[in-house]
Protein backbone atom coordinates (compact mmCIF):
# COMPACT_ATOMS: atom_id res chain seq x y z
CA UNK A 1 0.00 0.00 0.00
CA UNK A 2 1.26 3.26 -0.83
CA UNK A 3 2.02 5.97 2.06
CA UNK A 4 -1.44 8.30 1.01
CA UNK A 5 -3.70 8.69 3.54
CA UNK A 6 -6.79 5.85 2.83
CA UNK A 7 -9.60 6.19 4.57
CA UNK A 8 -12.46 3.59 5.94
CA UNK A 9 -16.29 4.01 7.14
CA UNK A 10 -15.70 2.65 10.56
CA UNK A 11 -18.61 0.85 11.40
CA UNK A 12 -19.16 1.32 15.01
CA UNK A 13 -21.56 -1.40 15.95
CA UNK A 14 -23.23 -1.28 20.01
CA UNK A 15 -20.93 -2.61 22.24
CA UNK A 16 -17.35 -0.68 21.21
CA UNK A 17 -19.19 3.11 21.44
CA UNK A 18 -21.21 2.47 24.14
CA UNK A 19 -19.94 -0.28 26.64
CA UNK A 20 -16.28 0.25 25.53
CA UNK A 21 -15.03 3.63 23.99
CA UNK A 22 -11.91 3.21 24.52
CA UNK A 23 -11.55 -0.06 21.80
CA UNK A 24 -12.83 2.67 19.48
CA UNK A 25 -10.03 5.33 20.10
CA UNK A 26 -7.82 2.31 19.75
CA UNK A 27 -8.98 1.87 16.12
CA UNK A 28 -8.99 5.53 15.59
CA UNK A 29 -5.15 6.19 17.15
CA UNK A 30 -3.64 3.22 16.00
CA UNK A 31 -4.66 3.71 11.97
CA UNK A 32 -3.96 7.31 12.55
CA UNK A 33 -0.17 6.11 13.13
CA UNK A 34 -0.87 4.85 10.02
CA UNK A 35 -2.11 7.44 7.66
CA UNK A 36 -5.30 5.51 7.71
CA UNK A 37 -8.47 7.91 8.87
CA UNK A 38 -11.47 6.51 10.25
CA UNK A 39 -14.78 7.83 9.19
CA UNK A 40 -18.53 8.00 11.34
CA UNK A 41 -21.12 6.29 9.47
CA UNK A 42 -23.85 8.76 10.00
CA UNK A 43 -27.03 6.84 10.92
CA UNK A 44 -25.40 3.42 11.09
CA UNK A 45 -27.24 0.85 13.68
CA UNK A 46 -26.59 -2.45 15.78
CA UNK A 47 -25.36 -4.49 12.73
CA UNK A 48 -27.52 -6.49 14.06
CA UNK A 49 -26.03 -9.11 16.13
CA UNK A 50 -25.47 -12.11 14.13
CA UNK A 51 -26.39 -14.72 16.52
CA UNK A 52 -29.95 -12.91 18.00
CA UNK A 53 -31.49 -11.56 15.55
CA UNK A 54 -29.99 -13.95 13.07
CA UNK A 55 -31.81 -16.64 15.30
CA UNK A 56 -35.24 -14.36 16.06
CA UNK A 57 -35.58 -13.67 11.93
CA UNK A 58 -33.31 -13.48 9.34
CA UNK A 59 -35.66 -11.12 7.34
CA UNK A 60 -35.37 -8.24 9.86
CA UNK A 61 -31.72 -9.53 10.19
CA UNK A 62 -30.59 -9.26 6.51
CA UNK A 63 -32.50 -5.43 5.23
CA UNK A 64 -30.96 -3.98 8.82
CA UNK A 65 -27.68 -5.61 7.89
CA UNK A 66 -28.26 -4.32 4.39
CA UNK A 67 -28.97 -0.71 4.93
CA UNK A 68 -25.44 -0.31 7.23
CA UNK A 69 -23.94 -1.35 4.29
CA UNK A 70 -25.78 0.82 2.05
CA UNK A 71 -24.55 4.24 4.43
CA UNK A 72 -20.83 2.81 3.68
CA UNK A 73 -21.94 2.50 0.13
CA UNK A 74 -23.06 5.73 -0.17
CA UNK A 75 -19.87 7.48 1.46
CA UNK A 76 -17.79 5.13 -0.92
CA UNK A 77 -15.60 3.85 1.55
CA UNK A 78 -14.74 0.16 2.62
CA UNK A 79 -15.92 -0.89 6.41
CA UNK A 80 -13.80 -1.61 9.32
CA UNK A 81 -15.03 -3.12 12.74
CA UNK A 82 -14.15 -3.83 15.91
CA UNK A 83 -16.42 -6.47 16.94
CA UNK A 84 -16.49 -10.09 15.51
CA UNK A 85 -21.06 -10.02 15.44
CA UNK A 86 -20.40 -6.97 13.49
CA UNK A 87 -17.96 -8.57 10.68
CA UNK A 88 -19.78 -11.65 11.47
CA UNK A 89 -23.14 -9.80 10.48
CA UNK A 90 -21.88 -7.25 8.18
CA UNK A 91 -19.80 -10.06 5.89
CA UNK A 92 -22.47 -12.61 5.82
CA UNK A 93 -25.30 -10.29 4.74
CA UNK A 94 -23.13 -8.99 2.28
CA UNK A 95 -22.03 -12.25 0.99
CA UNK A 96 -26.17 -13.30 0.81
CA UNK A 97 -26.77 -10.40 -0.79
CA UNK A 98 -24.01 -10.98 -3.82
CA UNK A 99 -24.64 -14.74 -4.26
CA UNK A 100 -28.32 -14.48 -4.83
CA UNK A 101 -29.54 -11.37 -6.84
CA UNK A 102 -33.19 -12.28 -5.76
CA UNK A 103 -33.01 -11.93 -2.36
CA UNK A 104 -31.03 -8.17 -3.02
CA UNK A 105 -33.99 -7.71 -4.93
CA UNK A 106 -36.16 -8.61 -1.87
CA UNK A 107 -34.08 -6.52 0.82
CA UNK A 108 -34.03 -3.72 -1.60
CA UNK A 109 -37.86 -3.26 -1.86
CA UNK A 110 -38.07 -3.44 1.82
CA UNK A 111 -35.10 -0.57 1.98
CA UNK A 112 -36.58 1.77 -0.22
CA UNK A 113 -38.87 2.29 2.36
CA UNK A 114 -36.59 3.42 4.22
CA UNK A 115 -35.30 5.47 1.99
CA UNK A 116 -31.51 3.10 1.01
CA UNK A 117 -30.66 1.00 -1.43
CA UNK A 118 -27.94 -1.53 -1.51
CA UNK A 119 -25.65 -2.03 -4.37
CA UNK A 120 -23.01 -4.34 -3.25
CA UNK A 121 -20.16 -1.62 -3.93
CA UNK A 122 -18.50 -2.03 0.04
CA UNK A 123 -16.12 -4.81 1.42
CA UNK A 124 -16.18 -5.59 4.75
CA UNK A 125 -13.06 -5.52 7.13
CA UNK A 126 -12.23 -6.13 10.40
CA UNK A 127 -10.05 -4.22 11.58
CA UNK A 128 -7.44 -6.82 12.64
CA UNK A 129 -6.90 -8.05 8.81
CA UNK A 130 -6.78 -4.13 7.85
CA UNK A 131 -3.86 -3.69 10.78
CA UNK A 132 -2.35 -7.43 9.31
CA UNK A 133 -3.19 -6.94 5.45
CA UNK A 134 -3.11 -3.48 4.48
CA UNK A 135 -0.79 -2.14 6.82
CA UNK A 136 1.46 -5.16 7.20
CA UNK A 137 3.77 -6.22 10.18
CA UNK A 138 6.96 -4.02 8.93
CA UNK A 139 5.22 -1.12 8.99
CA UNK A 140 4.09 -2.30 12.64
CA UNK A 141 7.46 -2.96 14.05
CA UNK A 142 8.58 0.07 12.82
CA UNK A 143 5.75 1.90 14.91
CA UNK A 144 6.95 0.23 17.89
CA UNK A 145 8.33 2.29 20.64
CA UNK A 146 7.55 0.51 24.04
CA UNK A 147 8.26 -3.41 22.66
CA UNK A 148 6.41 -5.97 24.45
CA UNK A 149 9.06 -8.07 25.74
CA UNK A 150 8.50 -10.86 28.25
CA UNK A 151 4.58 -10.45 28.09
CA UNK A 152 2.90 -13.56 27.10
CA UNK A 153 -0.48 -13.07 25.70
CA UNK A 154 -3.14 -15.86 25.47
CA UNK A 155 -5.10 -14.85 22.60
CA UNK A 156 -9.06 -15.51 22.11
CA UNK A 157 -10.09 -15.13 18.42
CA UNK A 158 -14.15 -15.53 19.50
CA UNK A 159 -16.01 -16.88 16.47
CA UNK A 160 -16.48 -14.95 13.68
CA UNK A 161 -13.43 -13.49 13.25
CA UNK A 162 -12.51 -16.98 11.46
CA UNK A 163 -15.96 -18.93 10.88
CA UNK A 164 -17.21 -19.68 8.61
CA UNK A 165 -13.61 -20.01 6.79
CA UNK A 166 -15.28 -19.59 3.38
CA UNK A 167 -17.05 -16.40 4.11
CA UNK A 168 -14.34 -14.92 6.26
CA UNK A 169 -11.38 -15.99 3.82
CA UNK A 170 -8.72 -16.22 6.89
CA UNK A 171 -7.74 -19.61 6.24
CA UNK A 172 -8.77 -23.22 8.08
CA UNK A 173 -10.54 -21.41 11.37
CA UNK A 174 -8.25 -24.49 13.47
CA UNK A 175 -4.46 -22.92 12.55
CA UNK A 176 -4.96 -18.81 12.81
CA UNK A 177 -1.57 -17.17 12.46
CA UNK A 178 -3.29 -13.30 12.59
CA UNK A 179 -3.46 -12.20 16.06
CA UNK A 180 -0.32 -14.52 16.98
CA UNK A 181 1.73 -12.33 14.04
CA UNK A 182 0.86 -9.28 15.07
CA UNK A 183 1.53 -10.07 19.35
CA UNK A 184 4.79 -11.25 17.94
CA UNK A 185 5.56 -8.09 16.31
CA UNK A 186 5.07 -6.03 19.12
CA UNK A 187 7.63 -7.79 20.91
CA UNK A 188 5.15 -10.28 22.57
CA UNK A 189 4.61 -13.74 23.15
CA UNK A 190 1.76 -15.71 21.89
CA UNK A 191 0.88 -18.72 25.11
CA UNK A 192 -0.35 -22.05 24.03
CA UNK A 193 -4.03 -23.14 26.53
CA UNK A 194 -6.13 -25.74 26.25
CA UNK A 195 -9.61 -25.04 24.47
CA UNK A 196 -7.55 -21.60 22.77
CA UNK A 197 -10.04 -21.66 19.71
CA UNK A 198 -13.27 -22.20 22.06
CA UNK A 199 -15.84 -19.57 21.87
CA UNK A 200 -16.25 -16.91 24.78
CA UNK A 201 -19.76 -18.56 25.59
CA UNK A 202 -21.78 -15.36 25.56
CA UNK A 203 -22.85 -15.54 22.01
CA UNK A 204 -26.07 -16.17 20.10
CA UNK A 205 -28.47 -15.00 22.91
CA UNK A 206 -27.14 -17.29 25.41
CA UNK A 207 -25.52 -14.49 27.88
CA UNK A 208 -28.90 -12.84 27.73
CA UNK A 209 -30.77 -15.65 28.01
CA UNK A 210 -28.84 -16.94 30.72
CA UNK A 211 -26.23 -15.12 32.56
CA UNK A 212 -25.13 -17.94 34.78
CA UNK A 213 -24.50 -20.72 32.35
CA UNK A 214 -22.65 -18.29 29.97
CA UNK A 215 -20.11 -17.01 32.40
CA UNK A 216 -19.27 -20.56 33.93
CA UNK A 217 -18.32 -21.24 30.62
CA UNK A 218 -16.35 -18.00 30.04
CA UNK A 219 -14.48 -19.00 33.52
CA UNK A 220 -13.55 -22.06 32.76
CA UNK A 221 -11.68 -20.45 29.56
CA UNK A 222 -10.07 -18.02 31.71
CA UNK A 223 -8.75 -20.55 34.16
CA UNK A 224 -6.88 -22.25 31.13
CA UNK A 225 -5.53 -19.15 30.27
CA UNK A 226 -3.97 -17.95 33.29
CA UNK A 227 -2.79 -21.60 34.46
CA UNK A 228 -1.03 -21.36 31.12
CA UNK A 229 1.13 -18.05 32.54
CA UNK A 230 -0.87 -16.03 30.54
CA UNK A 231 0.07 -12.40 31.90
CA UNK A 232 -3.11 -11.03 29.63
CA UNK A 233 -5.90 -12.06 26.85
CA UNK A 234 -6.17 -10.21 23.86
CA UNK A 235 -8.97 -10.56 21.69
CA UNK A 236 -10.46 -9.01 18.39
CA UNK A 237 -14.32 -8.71 19.80
CA UNK A 238 -15.81 -5.94 21.53
CA UNK A 239 -18.77 -8.19 22.52
CA UNK A 240 -15.93 -10.79 23.90
CA UNK A 241 -14.48 -7.95 25.56
CA UNK A 242 -17.96 -7.47 27.38
CA UNK A 243 -17.87 -11.15 28.60
CA UNK A 244 -14.16 -11.46 29.52
CA UNK A 245 -13.61 -8.40 31.44
CA UNK A 246 -17.07 -7.41 32.54
CA UNK A 247 -18.10 -10.79 33.00
CA UNK A 248 -15.29 -11.05 36.01
CA UNK A 249 -16.73 -8.77 37.99
CA UNK A 250 -20.32 -10.89 37.35
CA UNK A 251 -18.56 -14.28 38.23
CA UNK A 252 -16.57 -12.81 40.94
CA UNK A 253 -20.26 -11.77 42.58
CA UNK A 254 -21.75 -14.97 40.85
CA UNK A 255 -19.32 -17.35 41.96
CA UNK A 256 -17.60 -15.56 45.16
CA UNK A 257 -14.17 -15.98 42.45
CA UNK A 258 -11.48 -13.01 42.56
CA UNK A 259 -10.78 -12.96 38.79
CA UNK A 260 -8.48 -9.70 37.85
CA UNK A 261 -6.97 -11.52 34.65
CA UNK A 262 -6.44 -8.08 32.11
CA UNK A 263 -8.46 -7.99 29.31
CA UNK A 264 -7.65 -6.20 25.96
CA UNK A 265 -8.52 -5.66 22.52
CA UNK A 266 -5.69 -6.29 20.27
CA UNK A 267 -5.50 -3.03 19.05
CA UNK A 268 -5.50 -1.45 22.87
CA UNK A 269 -2.14 -3.58 23.08
CA UNK A 270 -0.74 -2.41 19.88
CA UNK A 271 -1.68 0.83 20.76
CA UNK A 272 0.24 0.49 24.21
CA UNK A 273 3.28 -0.55 22.07
CA UNK A 274 3.45 2.12 19.87
CA UNK A 275 3.45 4.41 23.14
CA UNK A 276 -0.21 5.32 23.75
CA UNK A 277 -1.13 5.49 27.44
CA UNK A 278 -3.43 3.40 29.38
CA UNK A 279 -5.99 6.91 30.02
CA UNK A 280 -6.13 7.54 26.52
CA UNK A 281 -6.92 3.90 25.54
CA UNK A 282 -10.14 3.64 27.94
CA UNK A 283 -8.10 0.75 30.08
CA UNK A 284 -8.53 2.88 33.78
CA UNK A 285 -11.80 2.63 33.08
CA UNK A 286 -12.61 -1.20 32.85
CA UNK A 287 -13.17 -3.99 35.60
CA UNK A 288 -9.90 -5.51 34.89
CA UNK A 289 -6.73 -3.82 35.29
CA UNK A 290 -3.84 -3.64 33.48
CA UNK A 291 -0.40 -4.56 35.43
CA UNK A 292 2.65 -2.71 35.18
CA UNK A 293 4.59 -5.19 33.07
CA UNK A 294 2.63 -3.97 30.04
CA UNK A 295 2.53 -0.15 31.12
CA UNK A 296 5.87 0.18 31.29
CA UNK B 1 -48.80 -28.11 6.33
CA UNK B 2 -45.23 -29.75 5.10
CA UNK B 3 -42.61 -31.29 7.34
CA UNK B 4 -40.44 -29.82 10.00
CA UNK B 5 -37.89 -30.23 7.18
CA UNK B 6 -39.50 -28.58 4.09
CA UNK B 7 -40.29 -25.08 6.50
CA UNK B 8 -36.26 -25.40 7.20
CA UNK B 9 -35.68 -25.41 3.56
CA UNK B 10 -38.11 -23.33 2.59
CA UNK B 11 -37.87 -20.23 5.11
CA UNK B 12 -33.80 -21.01 5.19
CA UNK B 13 -33.70 -21.52 1.55
CA UNK B 14 -35.01 -17.68 1.40
CA UNK B 15 -31.85 -16.59 2.58
CA UNK B 16 -29.26 -19.07 2.23
CA UNK B 17 -30.20 -21.25 -0.78
CA UNK B 18 -32.30 -24.08 -0.72
CA UNK B 19 -28.97 -26.55 -0.90
CA UNK B 20 -27.61 -24.86 2.20
CA UNK B 21 -30.53 -26.07 4.27
CA UNK B 22 -30.98 -29.63 2.41
CA UNK B 23 -27.65 -30.55 4.26
CA UNK B 24 -29.25 -31.38 6.71
CA UNK B 25 -30.43 -34.67 5.33
CA UNK B 26 -26.65 -35.51 5.33
CA UNK B 27 -26.52 -36.26 8.52
CA UNK B 28 -25.44 -39.03 9.76
CA UNK B 29 -25.10 -39.07 13.32
CA UNK B 30 -21.58 -38.81 13.66
CA UNK B 31 -21.97 -36.43 17.03
CA UNK B 32 -18.49 -34.48 15.67
CA UNK B 33 -20.57 -31.37 16.29
CA UNK B 34 -21.46 -32.59 19.94
CA UNK B 35 -18.26 -33.99 20.56
CA UNK B 36 -16.66 -30.47 19.53
CA UNK B 37 -19.77 -28.20 20.66
CA UNK B 38 -18.44 -25.99 23.85
CA UNK B 39 -22.16 -25.55 24.88
CA UNK B 40 -22.83 -29.01 25.32
CA UNK B 41 -20.00 -29.07 27.88
CA UNK B 42 -21.88 -27.42 29.73
CA UNK B 43 -25.22 -27.45 28.62
CA UNK B 44 -28.06 -30.24 27.90
CA UNK B 45 -27.69 -29.28 23.89
CA UNK B 46 -27.06 -32.14 21.90
CA UNK B 47 -26.48 -30.64 17.94
CA UNK B 48 -26.66 -34.53 17.11
CA UNK B 49 -30.02 -35.29 18.83
CA UNK B 50 -31.66 -31.57 17.29
CA UNK B 51 -31.01 -32.85 13.75
CA UNK B 52 -32.40 -36.27 14.25
CA UNK B 53 -35.26 -35.05 15.68
CA UNK B 54 -35.78 -32.44 13.13
CA UNK B 55 -35.31 -35.52 10.01
CA UNK B 56 -37.96 -37.12 12.03
CA UNK B 57 -40.02 -34.37 12.11
CA UNK B 58 -40.93 -33.95 16.03
CA UNK B 59 -41.72 -30.16 15.62
CA UNK B 60 -42.97 -29.74 19.09
CA UNK B 61 -40.60 -31.22 21.25
CA UNK B 62 -37.59 -29.22 18.51
CA UNK B 63 -39.72 -25.90 19.46
CA UNK B 64 -40.20 -26.55 23.19
CA UNK B 65 -36.63 -27.91 23.92
CA UNK B 66 -34.57 -24.75 26.28
CA UNK B 67 -31.45 -26.70 24.81
CA UNK B 68 -32.19 -25.22 21.23
CA UNK B 69 -31.95 -21.72 22.27
CA UNK B 70 -27.99 -22.59 24.07
CA UNK B 71 -25.76 -22.52 20.52
CA UNK B 72 -23.81 -19.45 20.80
CA UNK B 73 -23.19 -19.67 17.32
CA UNK B 74 -19.67 -20.49 17.20
CA UNK B 75 -19.34 -22.83 14.26
CA UNK B 76 -17.19 -25.52 15.60
CA UNK B 77 -19.67 -27.58 14.38
CA UNK B 78 -20.41 -26.11 11.43
CA UNK B 79 -16.47 -25.90 10.23
CA UNK B 80 -16.03 -29.81 11.09
CA UNK B 81 -19.11 -31.79 9.83
CA UNK B 82 -17.75 -34.44 7.54
CA UNK B 83 -21.18 -34.22 5.93
CA UNK B 84 -20.95 -30.68 5.12
CA UNK B 85 -24.12 -30.29 7.23
CA UNK B 86 -24.22 -26.32 7.53
CA UNK B 87 -25.59 -26.61 11.51
CA UNK B 88 -24.94 -23.30 12.43
CA UNK B 89 -27.38 -21.63 10.36
CA UNK B 90 -29.73 -24.70 10.11
CA UNK B 91 -29.94 -24.14 14.10
CA UNK B 92 -31.08 -20.03 13.78
CA UNK B 93 -33.35 -21.04 10.88
CA UNK B 94 -35.00 -23.65 13.05
CA UNK B 95 -34.77 -20.77 16.15
CA UNK B 96 -36.66 -18.45 13.88
CA UNK B 97 -39.18 -21.02 13.27
CA UNK B 98 -39.72 -21.55 17.06
CA UNK B 99 -39.77 -17.60 17.68
CA UNK B 100 -42.70 -17.37 14.62
CA UNK B 101 -45.05 -19.45 16.97
CA UNK B 102 -44.30 -17.28 20.46
CA UNK B 103 -41.29 -19.57 21.53
CA UNK B 104 -39.31 -16.92 22.49
CA UNK B 105 -37.77 -15.98 25.62
CA UNK B 106 -38.80 -12.38 27.35
CA UNK B 107 -35.13 -11.23 27.92
CA UNK B 108 -34.69 -12.03 23.94
CA UNK B 109 -37.96 -10.36 23.11
CA UNK B 110 -36.17 -7.07 25.14
CA UNK B 111 -33.12 -7.20 23.30
CA UNK B 112 -35.52 -6.28 20.49
CA UNK B 113 -37.47 -3.51 21.98
CA UNK B 114 -34.08 -1.98 22.53
CA UNK B 115 -33.47 -2.28 18.63
CA UNK B 116 -36.86 -0.74 17.70
CA UNK B 117 -36.12 2.10 20.39
CA UNK B 118 -32.83 3.10 20.04
CA UNK B 119 -31.50 0.85 16.81
CA UNK B 120 -29.04 -0.74 19.21
CA UNK B 121 -29.35 -4.38 21.16
CA UNK B 122 -26.69 -2.44 23.48
CA UNK B 123 -28.22 1.49 23.89
CA UNK B 124 -25.47 3.88 25.45
CA UNK B 125 -27.06 5.50 28.99
CA UNK B 126 -25.61 8.59 31.13
CA UNK B 127 -22.37 7.00 32.15
CA UNK B 128 -21.08 6.09 29.52
CA UNK B 129 -21.42 9.25 27.60
CA UNK B 130 -19.21 10.41 30.31
CA UNK B 131 -16.55 8.19 29.24
CA UNK B 132 -16.61 8.90 25.51
CA UNK B 133 -16.22 12.61 26.81
CA UNK B 134 -12.87 11.97 28.73
CA UNK B 135 -11.85 10.40 26.07
CA UNK B 136 -12.34 13.21 23.76
CA UNK B 137 -14.91 11.13 22.00
CA UNK B 138 -18.83 13.15 21.53
CA UNK B 139 -20.46 11.90 24.16
CA UNK B 140 -23.16 10.10 21.91
CA UNK B 141 -22.03 8.25 18.75
CA UNK B 142 -23.06 9.64 15.63
CA UNK B 143 -25.80 6.21 14.98
CA UNK B 144 -29.31 5.55 15.17
CA UNK B 145 -30.10 6.35 18.83
CA UNK B 146 -28.60 10.10 18.11
CA UNK B 147 -30.63 10.55 14.99
CA UNK B 148 -34.51 10.45 15.24
CA UNK B 149 -34.47 10.25 11.39
CA UNK B 150 -32.19 7.40 11.18
CA UNK B 151 -34.03 5.26 13.70
CA UNK B 152 -37.34 5.75 11.85
CA UNK B 153 -35.55 4.46 8.69
CA UNK B 154 -34.78 0.74 11.22
CA UNK B 155 -38.50 0.83 12.54
CA UNK B 156 -39.51 1.33 9.11
CA UNK B 157 -37.89 -1.86 8.24
CA UNK B 158 -39.21 -3.71 11.56
CA UNK B 159 -42.74 -2.84 10.90
CA UNK B 160 -42.52 -4.04 7.14
CA UNK B 161 -41.19 -7.49 7.81
CA UNK B 162 -43.41 -7.99 10.96
CA UNK B 163 -40.04 -7.94 13.73
CA UNK B 164 -42.95 -5.93 15.96
CA UNK B 165 -45.50 -8.42 15.85
CA UNK B 166 -43.18 -11.22 16.51
CA UNK B 167 -41.53 -9.77 19.39
CA UNK B 168 -45.32 -8.38 20.88
CA UNK B 169 -44.01 -5.20 20.49
CA UNK B 170 -46.34 -2.06 21.75
CA UNK B 171 -45.54 1.05 19.76
CA UNK B 172 -47.77 3.31 22.10
CA UNK B 173 -46.20 1.99 25.26
CA UNK B 174 -42.52 1.36 23.36
CA UNK B 175 -41.96 -1.66 25.13
CA UNK B 176 -43.48 -5.31 25.25
CA UNK B 177 -47.38 -6.12 25.25
CA UNK B 178 -48.29 -6.04 29.02
CA UNK B 179 -49.11 -9.75 29.09
CA UNK B 180 -45.36 -10.88 27.67
CA UNK B 181 -43.86 -8.10 30.22
CA UNK B 182 -45.06 -10.10 33.05
CA UNK B 183 -44.03 -13.62 32.10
Amino acid sequence: MSEETKEYAYFLGCITPNRFPGIETSAKKVFKGFGIESKEMEGASCCPAPGVFGSFDMYTWLPIAARNLAIAEEMGLEIYVTCNGCYGSLQEADHLLKEHPKLKEKVNEILAKAGREYKGTTKVNHSIVVLHDVVGLDRLKEKVTKPMKGVNVAIHYGCHFLKPHEVRGHGSSETPYILEDIVKAIGAKPVEYKDRLMCCGAGGGVRTADTQTSLDWTRQKLVNMIEAGADCVIHPCAFCHLQLDRGQYEMNEAFGTSFNFPVLFALQLVALAMGFSEKELGLDQQITKMPEKLLK
Amino acid sequence: MGTLLDEIIEWGGGVFGEEHMETLMQCVQCGKCTGGCPSGRVTALRTRKLFRMAQEDMREEIFNAPELWYCTTCYTCYERCPKGVKCTDIIRVIRNLAAKEGHMSVPHRKIGVYALKTGHGVPIGPDQMKIREALGLDSQPPTTQKYKEQLEQVQTICRETGFDALIDFDWDKMDLKEAEAKK
